[in-house]
């Protein structure tokens, strides 16, 4: 799960990470009010799920109080494109205004799992500001790395390590060093995946500061974090994709026009691929889950035919187990429920296969059955291009 | 031959009295797998499918000489789960369990080091020497004795694998799920190294998918070590960047994971790699 900068900057502050002084705004007033009570200079910060906000516009400085109204005003219910929204952007819904500080040097702090030492590991680096996917490829020297334990968190040696490698000056390497410690702490107490702090400044008046702040919590550990979850920003994510989680489907909006439900992730993915092996292109990833259930089917259909943009069905189950008749009458039933007019390809494997092709034949519905996954493939992406 | 698991294997279920535990015993059951017990906190004493419950991992292995152990425990209690047969000496641990947070599994992971238990997935199918032994959730029929070893992330992508190779004929040593999560007890390279090793696998079929870098560390050691033919698939070849595609571990992030990169690192090792899904069958038959 995805938090907004000024959540991210909360979580922070309470693991005393030093976070500059601001306040969330959803409107004009709150922004107006915001500044007025930091005082001076302030900084207008769009709050969307997504990286490059600078470019697109979405950071802006406003001189005193007024300026960070008008600011507002403009920003709010705008479109934000940045490289990682994609064409449609996002529509800004609440702002961050913060207090200027007088930058010296900008790092980076970052905390990711990494696969293979089965640990989180601190990433630190010199090279703060950019993005560090591009400092990863053309300068990976200049990233700094220390595994740790979780139970035993950044230890203070790792910490002045990396803060004396990335050059901190000795006057601010224990007031870095510490903060690089809090960040574990944080990382670990509420089981993120992610947390990123980028950059993290030395001001010119000698403190350390995160000025950006980004935190993906691991969904399998939110159970045991129930006061995250009214961090959740709905509006941030795909209607679609969130419907579907109610269902425990996996369900990923794509551009292309065949409609896909599988059982599993990775067939799901590889008939994702086949799809485009065979020309056509996917319109989204669908996992329904391995049971693959009456009910389950008809959600999984309802669903995927929400997107405008499918012209055609592809249904690929594994079943094994599974019984193909079964599957069969739901497949039908939930055609007829939703009176779907696409043309639906079904692959299907398991037992009583051949009791459930002829379920699908002589339902009367728009069905193709298909003989393996190269067929189904191929069947289907012919149908979506009429 | 096969690996991991054979005749000897003697498994107990933790988690044994639940729905999923429950019918995936019976299965195994069904299928020729020695299915020794379970374990069930409080539950101690009774029986369940007509086999001893046990109360603890320990009184489990000491009672029924178990050298395995399959875990259908729910997420919140499986890596605790997991360093109970661990520290019950099991040997083998295959934890079928999905959504394990992964710290938990980092836990996990310092708790195994430089012990004597092998970890197989967590969020996984299981593992199988057809014919011979099966632990785990996978359709036993689609099987079929023999000496292609296959590995995978995947669960039904594996089985679609395998029915393609038994529809040819073309029959398995052992089949591997490793799992589809980020921090996994067993990965690539150990079991490309156990099939390199074992003499009654003639060829290995690996199946990967985006996320990680797993797959190009084992064709480096494909490179260097291993002369049985090797024939590999990527899932998540049209996989958008920074979307977890369904697997906790299948995503495309940092600057790592795409499925372009390990498809070239496999190919530089001469490991055979499918462009579809669908000609794992074929390309394994022509390399045999």
């Amino acid at each position: 799960m995805k938090i907004h900068e000024y959540q991210a900057k909360g979580i922070l502050g309470l693991y005393n990470v030093p976070v500059p002084r601001g306040e969330v705004a959803f409107s004009a007033d709150e922004a107006e009010t915001a500044a007025k009570n930091i005082g001076g200079s302030v900084v207008v910060k769009a709050q969307i799920h997504a990286g490059g906000r600078g470019k697109g516009g979405g950071v802006k400085i406003a001189d005193g109080a007024a300026e960070a109204a008008a600011i507002a005003r403009k920003m709010l219910g705008m479109k934000l494109v940045t490289h990682q929204t994609g064409p449609e952007g996002r529509i800004v819904q609440r702002l961050l205004i913060e207090e200027t500080l007088p930058i010296e040097r900008e790092l980076y702090l970052g905390i990711v799992l990494d696969r293979v030492q089965g640990r989180p590991v601190f990433m630190a680096s010199a090279a703060g500001g950019m993005e560090i996917e591009v400092v990863a490829a053309k300068t990976p020297e200049l990233i700094l790395k220390e595994a740790f334990d979780p139970g035993d968190g950044l230890l203070p040696f790792q910490a002045r390590k990396l803060a004396f490698g990335m050059g901190v000056p000795a006057a601010c390497v224990n007031a870095a060093a510490a903060a690089m410690m809090a960040l574990a702490k944080a990382y670990v107490a509420k089981d993120c995946s992610l947390a990123e702090i980028n950059p993290f400044i030395l001001t010119k008046d000698g403190k350390v500061c995160a000025l950006d702040a980004k935190i993906t919590f691991d969904d399998s550990a939110l159970y045991r974090h129930k006061e995250l979850l009214e961090l959740r920003d709905l509006n941030e994510e795909d209607p679609l994709e969130v419907e579907a989680s109610r269902f425990g489907i996996n369900y990923i909006k794509l551009d292309g026009a065949v409609g896909c439900m599988v059982n599993g992730a990775g067939l799901a993915m590889a008939t994702m691929d086949i799809i485009k092996y065979a020309g056509g292109s996917p319109a989204n990833f669908l996992d329904v889950g391995g049971g693959a259930s009456a009910d389950q089917v008809k959600n999984a259909f309802r669903i995927l035919l929400s997107d405008p943009h499918v012209k055609a069905v592809l249904i690929n189950i594994f079943g094994g187990i599974l019984r193909c008749d079964t599957l069969a009458t739901g497949v039908v039933a939930a055609a007829r429920d939703l009176q779907i007019a696409a043309p639906i390809v079904v692959r299907m494997e398991g037992t009583n296969v051949e009791l459930g092709r002829k379920i699908l034949q002589e339902s009367g519905f728009n069905f193709t059955v298909a003989d393996g996954m190269r067929d189904a493939a191929e069947k289907v992406v012919r149908l979506s291009a009429q | 031959m096969s690996v991991l698991v054979d005749e000897s294997t003697r498994l107990i279920v933790q988690g044994f009295t639940g729905k999923e535990g429950t019918f995936h015993a019976q299965q195994a059951i069904a299928y020729g797998t020695r299915v020794m017990g379970g374990v069930v906190p409080g539950r101690g004493g009774s029986t369940h499918l007509d086999l001893p419950v046990f109360d603890t991992v320990e009184q489990a292995v000491r009672d029924t000489g178990a050298n395995a152990s399959v875990i259908f425990v729910p997420p919140a209690f499986a890596a605790d789960a997991i360093m109970e047969a661990a520290a019950a000496g099991v040997p083998l641990v295959v934890a079928i369990t999905e959504g394990i947070p992964a710290l938990d599994m980092v836990r996990v992971w310092a708790y195994l080091k430089g012990g004597r238990t092998r970890l197989i997935g967590p969020n996984c199918p299981g593992v199988i020497s057809p014919g011979k032994c099966k632990i785990g959730i996978m359709p036993g029929h689609i099987h079929l004795q023999g000496h292609v070893g296959v590995v995978s992330r995947s669960g039904t992508l594996t089985y679609e694998a395998v029915g393609q190779l038994t529809g040819l004929g073309i029959g398995q040593s052992t089949c591997i799920g490793i799992g589809g999560d980020p921090i996994i007890g067993t990965t690539f390279l150990d079991a490309l190294r156990l099939f390199h090793e074992d003499p009654g696998t003639h060829a290995i079929v690996m199946i990967g998918e985006i996320g990680g870098d797993a797959e190009e560390t084992a064709a480096r050691y494909v490179k260097e070590h291993v002369r049985k033919p090797v024939i590999g698939f990527i899932a998540g070849q049209t996989a958008p960047p920074g979307r977890r595609m369904g697997h906790a571990g299948a995503i495309i992030s940092g600057g790592s994971g795409a499925a372009v990169d390990k498809i070239q690192a496999m190919e530089e090792a001469g490991i055979t790699v499918c462009s579809s899904p669908a000609e794992i069958g074929e390309k394994v038959k022509s390399r045999l």
